[in-house]
C-alpha cells in the first residue's frame, strides 16, 4: 500500500527534526536579553514560523485559485482548499501563540496592536472563505466562486499583514529576523524551527490533498 | 443581415452542429449522446417528459450552460463562433425569462436594444410590439401584464436583434388563439431565414420540425 | 461603455421607481445617527473617535444596501435576460457605477448630518470631501464584487456582511485616518499616505473585479 502524505523516511526526519527544535528551543539556547521576560522570547521559534505559514497557506490558496480559473481543473480546487485549511490551522496557532506572548510580555492577551489585528483579520478572511464554500452546493460553482473570493481578498490581506503593521506604530517586536537583531545561536534554532514547521505543513497538506483526490474519485464512481 | 446604421453585424448564415452532448449536475445525469446538425431554414423539435432536460438543453444551446461532455459548434461560414459570442446569435423564449417589472414595455425594449449595441428607434420598437400583438401596451409597466401578454413580450424581446437562431421553450404556453397564431407566424418567419429550435410537449408543434429529438429515453 | 451606462441607468430607473434600497439606507442611516447621538450625548469626542464612528455608519449603510444590485436580478429572475444580452464587463461596470453613486449620495447626506450631531469641527473640508469620495469608491468596489459572488450562492443576504468585512478593513483604516486628519484641519499632504492607499485600493479592486467578474457571472 503506498503511503500518502510523506514517505516513511521523511516522516522520521520530520519527527526527529521537530523534536530537536523543541529541545534546542528550551535547552540549547539561553534566554534573550532585550525582552521583558527573557525566557518568553523562546516563543519566537514557534510563533513566527507558524505565522509565516499562515500567510503562505493563503497565498497557496490564491495560487491554486488562479490555476483553477484558468483551466477549470478540479485538482487545483482541491489544492486551494487544502492550502486554505492549512493556512487557517496555522493562523489559529499564530493568534493563540501571539496572545500568549502578549500576556507574558505586556500583561494583556489582547492590545489591538496592528499585528494582532491583522492576524485576526486573516482569520476572518479564512472564515469567510469557508463560509462561502459551505453555501454553494454545486462543486464547479463552489470552486469558481471561492477562487474569485480568494483572489479578490489577496490585496486586502497583503495590506493588513505586511503594510499596516509598518505604517501604524506597534508594540510588536520589529523585524528581528531580517534586521539581524538575533544572536547567532538563536538564528540557527529559528531557521531550524522554520524548516521543521514547513515540513510539518507539507506533510499535513499532502495528506489533505490525497483525501480530497480520493473523495473526487469516489464521487465519480458513484455516478457511473 | 442588419445593419448599416452602426449596430453590430448579425451574420446571415449560421450553422449549428451538436455532437455527443451530455449534461449532468453533480451526480444527477440528465441526458447523453445528443447529436444533431442544423442549417439555415431548418427546424428541430425537442420533446420529452418533464424533467428530461429539454430546458437544460436549450440553455446549453444559448451558450449559458457548459455541457458535461460533447461539443456545440456554431459556424458562420467557415468560422467557428467563440463561446462568448454565441449569445449574440441567439434569441430565447422561455418561461424562466423575466423582464424588468418596474420598467414599461418600451423602456424594457429600449434597454435591451441599447445593451446589445443596437440602434432601434422608438418607431421600430413599436413595430415590434405590434408584431406580437402588444401595440397599445407600450407604456404599461411590465409588471402589470397578464401571463399571456408576458409571453408575447418574450417574443418581442427575443426578436429584437433578429437572431439567426431562435430557441423556443414551451412557446405557446399561456397564449390564447390569437397568441398561438402570432407564435406560429414567428416560427414560420424564423424558418425562412435561420434556425429554429422548439422544445415542447405540444403534439401540434411536433409537426413543425424537420428533425425531432426525444429526450429521456 | 455605452452599454455599461445603459445598465447603470436601468438600475437607477428601477431604484427611483420602487426605492427599496434608498428607503432601507435612509432608515438605517437615520436610526444609527439617532442611536449614536443619544449614546454620545453632549460629550466632546476626539477627532479620531468621530472619524471612526462616521465610517462605521457608512460601512453599515453599505452592507445594508449594496448587495441589492445583484440579488435583485437573481431573485426576480431578470438575470437570465441580462446574461443573454450584455457582456459581463458591462454588467459589472454599470452595477459598480450604480453602487458608487448610491453610496456617494448617502454619504453626502449622512456625513454632514453626522458631523452636526457630533458637533464636530471640520478643519479641512476639502480633504474630508476627498477622503469621503475615495473611501466610498473603495467600499463600493469591494462590495460590488462580493455582492456578485453571494448572488450566486445559497444563503445570499446573510453572507454579504461576513464576506465583505475583511475586504473592507483596509478602506476603513485608511479612511478613518484620513478623516481624522481632515477634522483636525491638517493639510492635504498630511493625509497623503491614506489617500494614496485609498486610491490604489480602489484601482486594484476594480481592475481585479473586472478581470474576475465573468467567472462569477457566467454559469
Amino acid at each position: 500500500m503506498e503511503r500518502i502524505g510523506l514517505s516513511t523516511g521523511w516522516r522520521i526526519v520530520c519527527g526527529a527534526w521537530m523534536a530537536g527544535v523543541i529541545a534546542a528551543a528550551f535547552i540549547g539556547v539561553g534566554p534573550a536579553a532585550g525582552f521583558r521576560e527573557p525566557e518568553a522570547a523562546r516563543i519566537l521559534f514557534f510563533h513566527v514560523p507558524v505565522a509565516w505559514l499562515a500567510v503562505l497557506g493563503f497565498l497557496g490558496a490564491t495560487f491554486h485559485a488562479v490555476r483553477y480559473l484558468r483551466r477549470r481543473n478540479p485538482a487545483a480546487d482541491i489544492r486551494a482548499v487544502a492550502s486554505a485549511e492549512m493556512g487557517f490551522l496555522f493562523c489559529v496557532l499564530a493568534t493563540l501563540s501571539g496572545a500568549l506572548f502578549a500576556r507574558v510580555q505586556w500583561g494583556a492577551a489582547w492590545n489591538w496592536d496592528p499585528r494582532q489585528t491583522s492576524i485576526v483579520a486573516l482569520l476572518l478572511v479564512y472564515a469567510a472563505y469557508f463560509t462561502l464554500r459551505s453555501a454553494v452546493a454545486e462543486p464547479e460553482r463552489r470552486a469558481a466562486l471561492s477562487a474569485v473570493y480568494a483572489i479578490v481578498a489577496t490585496l486586502p490581506m497583503l495590506f493588513l499583514v505586511f503594510i499596516l503593521p509598518r505604517v501604524v506604530e506597534s508594540l510588536h517586536p520589529a523585524d528581528t529576523v531580517r534586521s539581524g537583531g538575533m544572536s547567532p545561536d538563536y538564528r540557527v534554532v529559528f531557521f531550524a524551527a522554520l524548516g521543521a514547521f514547513t515540513l510539518l505543513y507539507l506533510w499535513i497538506y499532502r495528506l489533505r490533498v490525497a483525501v480530497g483526490e480520493l473523495e473526487r474519485v469516489a464521487c465519480r464512481h458513484s455516478m457511473k | 443581415m442588419r445593419s448599416p446604421d452602426g449596430g453590430p453585424e448579425v451574420p446571415a448564415e449560421v450553422f449549428l452542429a451538436v455532437r455527443d452532448l451530455a449534461k449532468s449536475f453533480g451526480r444527477l445525469g440528465l441526458f447523453r449522446g445528443v447529436s444533431f446538425e442544423l442549417s439555415p431554414g431548418e427546424a428541430l423539435v425537442v420533446t420529452g417528459r418533464n424533467g428530461s432536460g429539454k430546458s437544460t438543453l436549450v440553455r446549453i444551446l444559448c451558450g449559458l450552460l457548459r455541457p458535461t461532455r460533447g461539443s456545440i459548434e456554431y459556424r458562420v461560414g467557415e468560422r467557428l463562433v467563440p463561446g462568448r459570442d454565441v449569445k449574440r446569435l441567439v434569441g430565447l423564449v422561455s418561461p424562466d425569462l423575466v423582464l424588468y417589472e418596474e420598467l414599461t414595455l418600451l423602456e424594457n425594449l429600449r434597454f435591451f436594444a441599447r445593451v446589445r449595441g443596437l440602434r432601434r428607434s422608438d418607431r421600430e420598437l413599436q413595430t415590434l410590439l405590434t408584431q406580437v400583438g402588444l401595440e397599445s401596451e407600450g407604456a404599461r409597466r411590465a409588471g402589470t401584464l397578464s401571463t399571456g401578454m408576458r409571453q408575447r413580450l418574450r417574443f418581442a424581446h427575443a426578436l429584437l436583434h433578429e437572431p439567426p437562431v431562435l430557441l423556443l421553450d414551451e412557446p405557446t404556453a399561456n397564449l390564447d388563439d390569437a397568441g398561438v397564431a402570432m407564435a406560429r407566424a414567428c416560427m414560420a418567419r424564423q424558418r425562412s431565414r435561420g434556425i429554429l429550435v422548439v422544445a415542447t410537449n405540444n403534439r401540434e408543434e411536433l409537426e413543425l420540425g424537420d428533425q425531432i429529438l426525444r429526450l429521456g429515453g | 461603455m455605452a452599454e455599461a451606462g445603459a445598465v447603470f441607468l436601468k438600475d437607477l430607473q428601477q431604484e427611483l421607481r420602487n426605492r427599496y434600497a434608498l428607503n432601507a439606507m435612509a432608515l438605517f442611516a437615520i436610526t444609527t445617527l439617532v442611536v449614536v447621538g443619544f449614546a454620545v450625548g453632549s460629550q466632546a469626542l476626539p477627532a479620531s473617535v468621530v472619524a471612526a464612528l462616521l465610517w462605521v455608519v457608512l460601512l453599515f449603510t453599505a452592507v445594508a444596501s449594496l448587495s441589492r444590485v445583484f440579488l435583485r436580478e437573481e431573485e426576480t429572475g431578470t438575470a437570465l435576460a441580462l446574461r443573454l444580452a450584455v457582456e459581463p464587463e458591462h454588467v459589472y461596470l454599470g452595477k459598480l457605477l450604480f453602487n458608487v453613486v448610491l453610496l456617494g449620495a448617502m454619504a453626502l447626506v449622512v456625513a454632514p448630518l453626522f458631523l452636526a450631531v457630533m458637533q464636530a469641527r471640520v478643519g479641512n473640508p476639502g480633504l474630508l470631501a476627498l477622503v469621503l469620495l475615495l473611501g466610498c469608491i473603495g467600499l463600493a468596489a469591494a462590495s460590488t464584487i462580493v455582492a456578485a459572488i453571494i448572488a450566486r450562492a445559497a444563503a445570499r443576504g446573510a453572507l454579504f456582511g461576513g464576506l465583505a468585512f475583511p475586504l473592507l478593513l483596509p478602506v476603513l483604516i485608511a479612511a478613518t485616518g484620513g478623516t481624522t486628519r481632515a477634522l483636525e484641519g491638517a493639510p492635504l499632504g498630511a493625509a497623503w499616505a491614506e489617500l494614496r492607499l485609498l486610491l490604489s485600493f480602489g484601482v486594484v479592486m476594480i481592475t481585479a473585479s473586472l478581470l474576475l467578474f465573468e467567472h462569477v457571472w457566467n454559469e
